[in-house]
């Protein structure tokens, strides 16, 4: 009897604990706080495209892959307690979802050789992977965010925005800020006037800002929120009523949820987006390999929303690294370290996105050791008053402005760090 | 007249009735203090507790579904039926006295006679409960709220100002829907208190326990009854911040706009309560305005409690709290 305890414990022990080979992409999720919203369908998203590869697919290259959920909260502090929690059980790649926490993370990421991926968000110029080695931002930041609206604005300006008011909208943190030294450049290189409005986190109250814009009344307001301070905004916009097709949101600030409460009296809206919607043949493996199964993150009500897509199209670009790095070290059981390199010579073309049930989901980019950034091209979707449209293809962003920033602010933060540039040899 | 007068009485305006936004949730807090000098932190907990369980009843959601599922390997996620609004906030009213009970059964008779920072404590942990039980309850994604209030600039406003001034004023309707909810609440929980033995008997407690207790006045009811008014006042409170956000779990952050208003108010103060509001909701929106565009903007949150402050430093009591003396 005791021999059939011990059994049974050493049994149990087996397997609870992963096995050695498994690929390890820990989510720094909020499932909860005031950013939860945003944080649930992304998060479901990127683990259930993870248990489709390894229902369907056996995994990456044959070696299943785990999905360890940490609760962040949105919250800084947490979200660096969540890295060094899961730092040791092999983990290949980080997705903060978080500007705060990228910031803080870079320094111990680069520090512990666990390669970061800030995809649309985060330290803007991470696109230098000459300064920064372990941190990438691929397909685009909140600088080329910043040029594309803008050259969508000069395309429907006859290329001039001279005498145009622009607002910037944005949410008081690191994160709003990021765009306004983009912006400001453009500001002076097409004569158009930019107004600076902040919002205090998380953005309930906006009543005076409305009516700055109100009185002002800016040829364009462009808004860089998340969470509350979305829905707040298209709220008070409809209620001043600004014309809502010249309110442009990035792409944190175009989510099913920020224009539901509005509904039709937010049509009009408009958004970008990294990456493109509508229903993919993914969702439908999805359905079939994950929700029908049981294994499903959610309750399958976001599969195709616009942040469940974009999670899913993290973990499909997270899946084609680690593939990369499979081939590149010829071993299915990857680390880090190689999953950095796998990262560093990422390439998406219409084919991988294609056989990945995704056609065009993306732009076609590469990544190279000085390039972490990818194109930068972003779409504009617009809300119809019952769903999100795409209006245009991807635009891309003017490189001509964004690299000299990129440039310039990675720079300082190698000097300030003692940073030596890491792609002489490549 | 020069413009930037019309527009800092236009801000004026708006402030009042943000303010008036402010002292509704104010208002709870200054219940339960009166009746039972409990500083309740949960408050705002309180409001996104109630506004989730209107909207999940007027939805027909299953409460608990996820925890549900994942016991059972269900799938139930709806009832498949509408509840009518008024219904919805009836049932939901019922939710929060049942709540009231629960929390005066389990929590706080347990801790009758308790220093003042234990009952603090018990209300800190307390909000962070709810706040998981909101969630395992009703999920936290955004809801959509709609029970019929009006929204969107109010137009005879607009265009009365702008014959007379050149420029129409931006009332939301919402915001005056608020204020006459709110003055209705007021005047009702003023009648309520004045005139109703129960309210006789909270004014009782409020002013002296013992003496209460020994006229033969329930310690236990009177608590679960403040409990269930505050519980009313958040989910009025929880209505008006969600119609235009959505219910969501920022709608428990809207306590921190009540602090400064207490702080100003005093915490004993229905009326208090209302002109602190006042107070707060035009200052900080005057003060954005006109100097908020030199400093960077977004001075709401801080600025709030800078007015507080300098209030307190010249009256410690608040504007309408009862005066601190000290016998010695």
């Amino acid at each position: 009897m005791k021999k059939l305890t011990m059994l049974a414990l050493t049994s149990a022990m087996v397997a609870g604990t992963p096995a050695m080979a498994d690929l390890v992409f820990p989510s720094l999720s909020y499932r909860t706080g005031p950013y939860a919203a945003g944080g649930i369908p992304f998060a479901d998203g990127y683990a259930d495209y993870f248990t489709l590869l390894n229902q369907r697919d056996g995994g990456i290259g044959g070696v299943m892959t785990r999905v360890p959920e940490c609760e962040t909260a949105y919250d800084t502090e947490r979200g660096v307690e969540c890295y060094e929690s899961t730092r040791g059980e092999g983990a290949l790649v980080y997705q903060p979802l978080s500007t705060g926490i990228t910031y803080q993370l870079i320094p111990r990421t680069t520090a512990d050789g666990i390669p970061m991926h800030t995809m649309g968000y985060g330290r803007t110029s991470a696109a230098n992977g000459d300064v920064f080695s372990h941190t990438f931002n691929y397909p685009a930041n909140y600088w080329d965010a910043a040029s594309v609206i803008i050259n969508q604005l000069l395309e429907e300006n006859d290329g001039s925005l001279e005498g145009k008011t622009i607002a910037l909208l944005y949410h008081n943190s690191a994160y709003g800020r990021e765009p306004i030294r983009t912006l400001q450049t453009l500001s002076e290189q097409y004569g158009f006037t930019l107004t600076e409005i902040a919002v205090d986190h998380p953005g309930q109250e906006q009543g005076n800002q409305w009516l700055q814009i109100r009185r002002e009344r800016p040829d364009y307001v462009v808004m860089w929120g998340w969470g509350v301070m979305n829905q707040v905004a298209v709220q008070e916009a409809i209620n001043t009523r600004y014309p809502m097709e010249n309110f442009i949101g990035n792409w944190w600030a175009g989510a099913d949820h920020d224009v539901e409460q509005a509904g039709a009296a937010a049509a009009g809206y408009r958004s970008l987006n990294m990456n493109r919607l509508g229903d993919m043949p993914v969702f439908d493996a999805i359905r079939e390999h994950v929700v029908d199964a049981g294994l499903a993150a959610g309750d399958g009500s976001n599969i195709g929303n616009v942040l469940y897509t974009r999670g899913v199209y993290a973990a499909f670009l997270a899946a084609e690294a680690a593939r990369t790095a499979q081939e590149l070290h010829g071993t299915a059981d990857i680390d880090a370290a190689m999953m950095r390199d796998g990262m560093e010579a990422l390439v998406i073309d219409a084919a991988t996105m294609e056989a990945a049930g995704m056609p065009g989901i993306g732009p076609e980019f590469s990544v190279s050791c000085e390039d972490h950034g990818g194109t930068g091209m972003a779409i504009m979707q617009q809300w119809d008053g019952e769903q999100w449209v795409t209006l245009t293809d991807f635009i891309a962003p003017d490189d001509s402005v964004t690299q000299p920033l990129v440039e310039e602010d990675s720079a300082q933060y190698a000097a300030e760090n003692g940073i030596e540039p890491q792609c002489a040899d490549s | 007249m020069p413009d930037q007068l019309i527009f800092a009485m236009e801000v004026t305006f708006n402030g009042l009735l943000n303010g008036v936004m402010y002292a509704l949730v104010a208002l709870g807090f200054v219940l339960i203090f009166k009746a039972s000098g409990i500083f309740n932190y949960a408050q705002g907990v309180m409001a996104l507790f109630a506004a989730m369980t209107l909207v999940g009843i007027q939805e027909g959601r299953v409460p608990f579904a996820h925890l549900i599922n994942a016991m059972f390997g269900t799938h139930v996620h709806e009832f498949g039926w509408e509840v009518p609004a008024l219904l919805a906030i009836l049932l939901t009213v019922l939710v929060m006295v049942a709540f009231a009970y629960l929390v005066q059964r389990f929590v706080f008779r347990h801790l009758v006679g308790q220093e003042p920072i234990i009952l603090f404590m018990a209300t800190i942990g307390l909000a962070y409960f709810l706040e998981g039980v909101s969630d395992l309850m009703w999920g936290s994604e955004i809801r959509n709220l709609d029970v019929g209030l009006p929204q969107g600039i109010n137009d005879w406003i607009d265009s009365t100002t702008f014959e007379a001034l050149g420029y129409g004023f931006f009332i939301d309707n919402l915001d005056i829907a608020a204020a006459v909810i709110a003055a209705i609440l007021v005047m009702s929980l003023i009648a309520y208190s004045q005139y109703t033995k129960n309210g006789r008997a909270m004014r009782a407690v409020a002013d002296d326990h013992q003496a209460a207790l020994s006229v033969g006045i329930s310690l236990n009811y009177v608590w679960i009854l403040v409990w269930s008014l505050a519980g009313m006042v958040a989910l009025v409170a929880g209505v008006m911040w969600g119609s235009k956000s959505g219910v969501q779990f920022s709608l428990s952050l809207i306590a921190l706009k009540a602090l400064p208003v207490l702080m100003l108010g005093g915490f004993t103060s229905i009326p208090g309560a209302i002109v602190g509001g006042l107070i707060i909701g035009v200052g900080e929106a005057l003060f954005e305005f006109a100097v908020g565009p030199l400093i960077g903007g977004a001075t709401e949150n801080w600025f709030a409690y800078v007015l507080a402050l300098v209030f307190l430093v010249f009256r410690p009591q608040g504007l309408f709290g009862e005066k601190i003396i000290e016998r010695v």
